[in-house]
This record gives structure tokens, C-alpha cells and sequence, in this order.
């Protein structure tokens, strides 16, 4: 008989008039790693915070057996006294803090009194700090490390709880391909110490790799578990049992019909960090893309892509930008924001919560939000029944999954906010749009509509440039893909001749270049 | 369900009719007075002109204005004594509203686009507009005899010949307002209707309409057994309308809770938040401004201490309307319903004798209250 570290029996969560959870069953052995996957909304996630009482007992109905013993967790307290961690999507750090200050926040080194033993937090940081590879000292800031380092951060703090079972949600969703293998070898070297591990992913190469057991999970229910201990799964099991239907292709067919005219183009463009001035974020980029064309910028984390994006739409980002930029073959000087989406530019964030969004409105307000010059009179009244049928028309042809227009952004799933941020980008008829990480953390359903859209913007003869940190995503759709690396361009590749290994290669081999 | 929704969306409608009961009920009677219904907006009209100014602040991130207080006076202080020295009405109103927009330009620069926190910028404001305006009066309390001045703002409106106490003509206002405004629905009503956009249920339009035209033929009723309708409510509606219209159906006012909605974002969107600031503590020094005028009319005199806390009354009447403490969301019509509950409690408490001291302690815990309940029915919806 296998034993089991946790088995969650019958978990039923109703919020009002939907079914988040319904009757799901989990069985988790004892040091394994078992994958979590399935759609946006499909109730990981809701499941994992009725494991780790975000969700408190008496909200569900059924049953959590961990260790043998039936638990009930009224907060996430509870759950740690039993050595069950969870680590969010968005990382709970403080940038202003030092990395022991955080890996200790709730869980101080103090003596009876309440006094802080500094020197013992800062001992005892460190050396879990060495447990996940890294070397920062940790009287570092948080905020002066990478988002993949602070992912680490957070697993350090998890050791220092003496986790027995990690529940990881996405945690590689805003890394790149380096930093998501070393999270996922650190996973395993710990499942070989005997830690149990729950990771929820949309990732499927990732799940191959460290999962030993993957769950699927559709609609609030678990569909299948499946075994993985050759770490050789069938991708298309998988992706059919997620989305309830085949999916034959991960990247919608297109027509290439590139035309010769470019529409953009960017000459010697260069960015300096709009604090620390001297450094350079994007040196001397010469890039165009022609109507009709998808082109995609590949590059590790902090390459300058969304940099040199950002700061082409109208300088929203940096300071001494020099070099030229032209649209329609005219050279355009953009002042602001607003000049940048009159002459036909977009650009559609990673970030979409903390830039894209106005999560508190409704998705018919943040439709409109960009060009709402558009839906009103030359006085400035609004139409607003005007707007909420543009808003009805974007959400049907997007395919978002809402009850309504009046529906505010904050309460949709990812994918469905990911298209919002799209239909608002689209109402604003840009003839270029830039899309930074359009597929980060949304699932293959909803990915797959992305491209469908991004497919539909070039035919309509508009040219799309795509920032993604996920390779396959760039081969997928790109008819050209350029590489950086340290705010350099360091290739270009036809999407013919480009292959996972030609454009690692051009990045790692610009670092040695560096090196010599 | 849907009881619930609606009886939610009207909480704050709901708890002024409780409160006006109590109070009418507490007092014998006397709230209902002809000459306390007047009175009750006019004794409130400078936290109505003011809280639309205040809503733009708050609705850019929960930002307030604590100078308008002081800015009030100064312009005050600054009509009064021009009327003083013998200038004309036009004059002194012109002097007062220069120095409320020049506060207003000022405080809008140095907020939008120099970026000092306005809370500290108001703050020293506040200090600066009051010792100004102390400096204006020399520490006196200048009076204001100008008829025409008074009439400009304090004066009532009735037909030549009507007495006092029998002002048919405030009723027959009254009654073409509320013709009008019933006309107006239904216009919109069947508009909608016709191009196939989603209406409310017709019986639910027409409670509504029915209700809003049977208060304002009561009030039209209650005006004319007092002194017949006063100019000074002309202001408050000329403002509270136009900025009703321009926070809920322009482009311009949008902007106000796309800043307190999302910053970045909105300025991704091509908005310049910096534009944005400016115009919401420049419009509120400006109705700071238009406020001193109507309460120098009102008292008919000014002094130093002029203004004391009226900020606050402008904040809390917002935050009762159901301003979000955060910014981008709340309306004129909430902050409307807050600042007249506000004011209904004022004028209860004092008709009924209540102790100045217990007063304070009665608004702070309808703040509190108001706050909570905010705060706390925010997080249940948050969560569906």
C-alpha cells in the first residue's frame, strides 16, 4: 500500500452561483512531486488554498486527511504548524526588505522578550539561502535581485519553516528557460531529501521533467492522475484531458502573406534606466517588421526587450533615448502615450494587472479605455450604450468568458483578462502592435485563442511584434525572430532555419564574446 | 438576489430616510419645518459644492484636499473686505475667485507635475491660505452690508407681490421640474427601448421616477411656505449638475477613475495622470473658492476662523457617499446623498439641543460606520 502524505477527499467549494470545486479527489504519496494541471479557473488553485486554509475549514465541505489524520485549517497558520507551505503566483516579498527580513517576516528569530536576534536571522538566512544555490548575502534588498532569484527567496523562506509538503503555484511562469530549469532541479534535489511537493503549471515540458504524478483537473473536478516515472507523458493526453477536446494543433495554421512594405521600423535605439542613468538597457537596436508579419524578440530576462518596447511607445520607459524610429516609412518623433497610439502604435504589457488593467472597472470601461475619443462626441460626452455594444462585440469575438460587459476585470481568470488587455489594444486600431509575453500564465485553451487573434490582426495586413520568453511559443507563430541579450541584438533567424538550440546558442555565445 | 443587489446599491438612500424618520420623530416634528427643510441646504451648501471637488481628489487614489478649509476663507476674507472699501459685488467676486484659482494653479502644478504628495502640499496649504486670509482681515471680523452682493447668493426667488409664507410659484417651479425630469426618463426610457439596448424593468423606472418628482413637488411645497425658492440653491445644483454630467458621461471625467483605478496603466493607455492631478486640485480650489462667496453671503460676515474643518465635512460627506478610500470609484449622486445625511444629522442634533461636544461623536461614528460598511461589503462582492 503507497503511502500517502495527503489525501483530500470529496472537496466541494461553492462561491455564489458557481461551483469552483466539486467533489474533488487527490492522493498525494509521500516524496513525490505531483503536477497540477488544467485550464485557467479550472480550481487549482482554489483547491491548493483549501489545502493551505486560505480557504478556511467550514467554507468546503469534505474532507483533508494529512498524515493519517483528518486536518481542519481555519488559516494558513495552521497549515504551516504542519509543515505545509504554499507559495503563490505573485511572490509575497517586500521590495524595501532585506532578503532575511522577509525569509523571517511572521516567523521572526526572537527571544522571549520579542527582541529580534538579528545575527541568528542573518546566520540562519544565509544558509538556507546556500540550500537553494544562491549566493547573495542576505542583507540584500529584495528589490535588487531578479524575479527568478526571489523566487528562490521564497523557497529558502519555505525551508526555514521546515516545509515537509511545498505547494508551488506557477512558479515559473515569469521566468525564463535558465532560471525555470534551476528552480526545477533545486524541486528535485529536494524531493531526493524526502520533501513532498504539490506544483501547479501550465508549462507541459516542465511537468515531463520534474513531475512524478500529474493530475488533471477540468471544470472543478479531477479528470484523470496519471503516472509519470519515465518522465515521458503523452502531451496530447494531457492537453485533451484539460480542454475536454483535442487540440490538434498547439499554434493555429496562417497564410504567410508578408507584404514588402515595412511598417516600423527602429534605427541605433538606445535607452539608458530612467534612475541609474549611466546604465544602458537597449544599445543601439536596428530592428523593422513588415505588414503582414509576426516578429518575435527572443532573450533571457532583463535582455531589454520590453525596455526597448516600452520605450518606442512613446518613451514610456527611460531616459537620453537616442536613435530614430519610423512608421510607415516616415520618420515619427512620439512625445507621449497618446502620439504613440495616434500614429498607430500598441503595446499590449506582461504585466497585465499592475500595468494593463484597471482591475477595479468594468471590462466594458477598460475596452474603451485607449481610444475613448472613439466612442464619444467632439465635446467629450461619452455614448455609453455606444460603448457597451463595442465592449459586447469584443467579448464575442474574443471569446471571453464572462455573465457581462459590466463584469469588473479583477474578478476574471488570467486568460480572460489577457484578452480584455487585447480587445482594449485592438479597439485602439493600431497598425503595430507590440505584445510582451502575450501566453504568460494563461493556459492552452486561451492560448491558442491568443494566437488565433494574433493570426487574424496580421491578415487584416497589421504587423505584431512578440516579446515571449517561451521559445516553442516564438517558433510557433514568428516569421522572423530576433535575439537579445543584454540590451544587444545578438541574431536574427528566419523562423525556418531558427531551432531551441540556434537561439540559446546565439545568446550564450554572445556572453562568452563578452567574457574574451 | 436581486432584492439584495438593489437594496445594497440604495444602503446609503436607505439610511438617510432612517435617519430623517429618527430625527423628525426625536425633534416632535420640528425637522420637518418649512423653514428647516429650506434651511437645511443652505446651511449645507458649502460641503455640497465642495465635496464635488473633493470627489475628483479622492477618486485619483483616495487623495484629499486639506486646504480647502482655508482657501474658503481667504477668498471670503477677500470679498469681503473689497466690498468693505467700497468695490462693487462684481469686483470682490472676481478678487475672491482670482485668488481661489491662483491657489488652484499652484496646488495643481506642484501636486501633478512636480510630484509633492498632496497630502503634505494641502497640509502646508492649509496653513498658508488661513494665515494669508487672517492677514487680509488684519484679525477682524469684517461684515458685509452690500444688498446686491447678498442677493447675488442669499436672496429668494419669488413673483413680485407673493408674500413670504404663500410662494405658489415655488410649487409651480417645483412641479415643472418635476414634469420635465418625468419626461426626460421616459424619453431615455423608450430611446433605449427602440435601438434594443438593455432597460431596467419599466415598473422599477417608474417607482423611481415617481419618487424622485414626489420629492421634488414636497420640496417645491416646503420652499414655498417659507421664503420661496433661494438663488443659493441654484449654485449648489449648477455645480453638483455639471459635475454629476462631466464625472459620468465625459471622456474628461473618466480620466479621473482611470488614475484611481490604475496609474500605469492609464498612462499606457496614452492618459497623462500628470493632466489628470492637475485638474482635480485645481477644480477643487476653484469650488473652495465659489464656497467662501456663498457662506460670506450666508453669514454676512467674515473672520479668521471662517472655514475651520469644513474640509473635513467635504471628506466625510464623500467617504459616506461611498467614495472609495482607495480611489476610482464613487459618484456625485453618492457623495450627494452622504453630504445631505450629513447635514440632516447636523441640523437634527441641533434642533433637538444636543451638546456641541457629543455632535463631533455622533459624525465620527457615522463616518466610521459609513467606512466600514464600505469596506466590508467590497470585500464579501470582491470575492463571488
Amino acid at each position: 500500500m503507497a503511502d500517502y502524505i495527503l489525501e483530500m477527499k470529496n472537496i466541494t467549494k461553492l462561491y455564489p452561483g458557481v461551483k469552483a470545486l466539486d467533489n474533488v479527489n487527490l492522493k498525494v504519496e509521500r516524496g513525490e512531486i505531483h503536477a497540477l494541471v488544467g485550464e485557467n479557473g479550472a480550481g487549482k488553485s482554489t483547491l491548493m488554498n483549501v489545502l493551505s486554509g486560505t480557504i478556511p475549514y467550514g467554507e468546503y465541505t469534505g474532507d483533508i486527511v494529512y498524515n493519517g489524520e483528518v486536518c481542519q485549517f481555519h488559516n494558513i497558520h495552521d497549515s504551516e504548524d504542519k509543515k505545509i507551505v504554499i507559495i503563490h503566483q505573485e511572490l509575497a516579498l517586500i521590495p524595501e526588505m532585506t532578503i532575511a527580513e522577509n525569509m523571517f517576516l511572521g516567523n521572526e528569530r526572537k527571544n522571549r522578550f520579542g527582541k529580534i536576534n538579528w545575527n541568528e536571522a542573518y546566520k540562519q538566512a544565509d544558509e538556507n539561502m546556500k540550500k537553494v544555490g544562491l549566493k547573495e548575502q542576505s542583507s540584500m534588498l529584495i528589490k535588487d535581485i531578479g524575479t527568478g532569484k526571489q523566487q528562490l527567496v521564497e523557497i529558502a523562506k519555505a525551508l526555514s519553516k521546515d516545509v515537509k509538503l511545498l505547494i508551488l503555484d506557477e512558479p515559473t511562469a515569469s521566468l525564463n528557460e535558465k532560471d525555470s530549469k534551476m528552480l526545477l532541479d533545486m524541486l528535485l534535489k529536494f524531493k531526493e531529501e524526502g520533501m513532498t511537493a504539490i506544483i501547479i503549471t501550465h508549462k507541459l515540458n516542465e511537468v515531463a521533467y520534474v513531475a512524478d504524478k500529474i493530475t488533471v483537473v477540468r471544470d472543478g473536478s479531477t479528470i484523470e492522475t496519471m503516472d509519470n516515472k519515465d518522465h515521458n507523458i503523452d502531451e496530447e493526453r494531457i492537453i485533451k484531458g484539460m480542454v475536454g477536446r483535442e487540440l490538434s494543433n498547439r499554434y493555429p495554421q496562417r497564410e504567410h502573406n508578408i507584404s514588402d512594405e515595412v511598417l516600423f521600423e527602429a534605427k541605433d535605439w538606445t535607452v539608458y534606466h530612467p534612475v541609474y542613468t549611466e546604465k544602458c538597457m537597449v544599445d543601439h537596436v536596428n530592428f523593422h517588421v513588415n505588414r503582414g508579419e509576426i516578429v518575435g524578440f527572443s532573450g533571457l530576462q532583463g535582455a531589454g526587450r520590453t525596455e526597448l518596447a516600452m520605450s518606442l511607445f512613446g518613451k514610456n520607459y527611460g531616459s537620453h533615448i537616442s536613435g530614430q524610429e519610423f512608421i510607415r516609412g516616415e520618420e515619427v518623433h512620439l512625445k507621449n502615450e497618446k502620439d504613440a497610439i495616434l500614429h498607430g502604435l500598441a503595446y499590449a504589457t506582461e504585466d497585465r494587472k499592475t500595468n494593463g488593467l484597471i482591475l477595479s472597472d468594468t471590462i466594458a470601461r477598460n475596452t474603451t479605455m485607449a481610444r475613448m475619443e472613439k466612442i464619444s462626441n467632439r465635446f467629450g460626452v461619452i455614448d455609453v450604450d455606444k460603448e457597451n455594444k463595442v465592449a459586447e462585440e469584443y467579448v464575442k469575438r474574443m471569446r471571453t468568458k464572462t455573465p457581462g460587459i459590466f463584469q469588473k476585470a479583477g474578478n476574471l481568470s488570467g486568460g480572460n483578462q489577457q484578452k480584455v488587455l487585447l480587445s482594449k489594444w485592438m479597439f485602439a486600431e493600431p497598425d503595430v502592435l507590440f505584445l510582451d509575453e502575450p501566453g504568460r500564465g494563461i493556459d492552452v485553451g486561451a492560448k491558442y485563442e491568443i494566437y488565433c487573434i494574433m493570426n487574424e490582426m496580421v491578415k487584416e495586413g497589421k504587423a505584431v511584434v512578440m516579446i515571449s520568453s517561451e521559445l516553442p511559443e516564438l517558433l510557433g507563430m514568428c516569421d522572423r525572430i530576433y535575439i537579445m541579450n543584454e540590451g544587444k541584438l545578438v541574431g536574427e533567424l528566419e523562423a525556418s532555419e531558427a531551432t531551441q538550440e540556434r537561439i540559446m546558442d546565439k545568446i550564450l555565445s554572445s556572453n562568452d564574446e563578452k567574457e574574451n | 438576489m436581486k432584492l439584495k443587489s438593489t437594496l445594497k446599491q440604495y444602503t446609503m438612500v436607505i439610511a438617510l430616510v432612517i435617519v430623517f424618520i429618527f430625527f423628525t420623530v426625536l425633534t416632535g416634528g420640528r425637522l420637518i419645518l418649512a423653514q428647516n427643510i429650506s434651511n437645511l441646504l443652505l446651511q449645507n451648501a458649502y460641503v455640497m459644492v465642495m465635496a464635488c471637488g473633493m470627489l475628483l481628489c479622492i477618486l485619483t487614489g483616495g487623495n484629499v484636499d486639506l486646504s480647502v478649509g482655508a482657501t474658503l476663507c481667504l477668498s471670503a476674507a477677500l470679498a469681503a473686505t473689497a466690498l468693505q472699501s467700497g468695490k462693487s459685488p462684481v469686483v470682490a467676486i472676481i478678487m475672491a475667485m482670482a485668488a481661489a484659482l491662483v491657489i488652484g494653479l499652484f496646488q495643481g502644478i506642484l501636486i501633478g507635475y512636480i510630484h509633492v504628495p498632496p497630502f503634505i502640499c494641502t497640509l502646508a496649504g492649509m496653513f498658508l491660505y488661513r494665515g494669508l486670509a487672517r492677514a487680509v482681515l488684519d484679525s477682524k471680523t469684517c461684515g458685509i452690508t452690500n444688498e446686491k452682493f447678498l442677493d447675488i447668493f442669499s436672496s429668494y426667488l419669488r413673483m413680485p407681490g407673493e408674500k413670504p409664507r404663500a410662494c405658489t410659484s415655488s410649487l409651480i417651479v417645483a412641479v415643472i421640474v418635476a414634469v420635465v425630469i418625468a419626461a426626460c426618463m421616459l424619453f431615455s426610457y423608450y430611446g433605449k427601448k427602440k435601438h434594443g439596448y438593455e432597460t431596467k424593468p419599466f415598473i422599477s423606472m417608474l417607482i423611481k421616477l415617481i419618487i424622485i418628482d414626489a420629492l421634488i413637488v414636497i420640496y417645491g411645497w416646503k420652499l414655498s411656505q417659507f421664503k420661496g425658492i433661494p438663488v443659493m440653491l441654484l449654485w449648489i445644483l449648477a455645480v453638483v449638475i455639471i459635475f454629476a454630467f462631466v464625472t459620468s458621461s465625459t471622456v474628461f471625467g473618466r480620466y479621473f477613475y482611470a488614475v484611481g483605478g490604475n496609474e500605469k496603466a492609464t498612462k499606457l493607455s496614452g492618459i497623462d495622470p500628470r493632466r489628470v492631478y492637475f485638474w482635480a486640485y485645481f477644480l477643487m480650489s476653484a469650488l473652495a473658492g465659489l464656497s467662501g462667496l456663498l457662506v460670506a453671503a450666508r453669514i454676512g460676515s467674515v473672520d479668521g476662523n471662517m472655514g475651520n474643518t469644513y474640509e473635513m465635512d467635504a471628506i466625510a460627506s464623500c467617504f459616506i457617499g461611498g467614495a472609495s478610500a482607495y480611489g476610482g470609484s464613487g459618484t456625485v449622486g453618492g457623495v450627494m446623498v452622504g453630504a445631505v445625511l450629513l447635514g440632516v444629522i447636523n441640523q437634527g442634533m441641533s434642533i433637538y439641543g444636543l451638546p456641541d461636544q457629543w455632535q463631533y461623536v455622533v459624525k465620527g461614528v457615522v463616518l466610521l460606520a459609513a467606512v466600514i460598511f464600505d469596506v466590508v461589503s467590497n470585500k464579501k462582492t470582491g470575492k463571488a
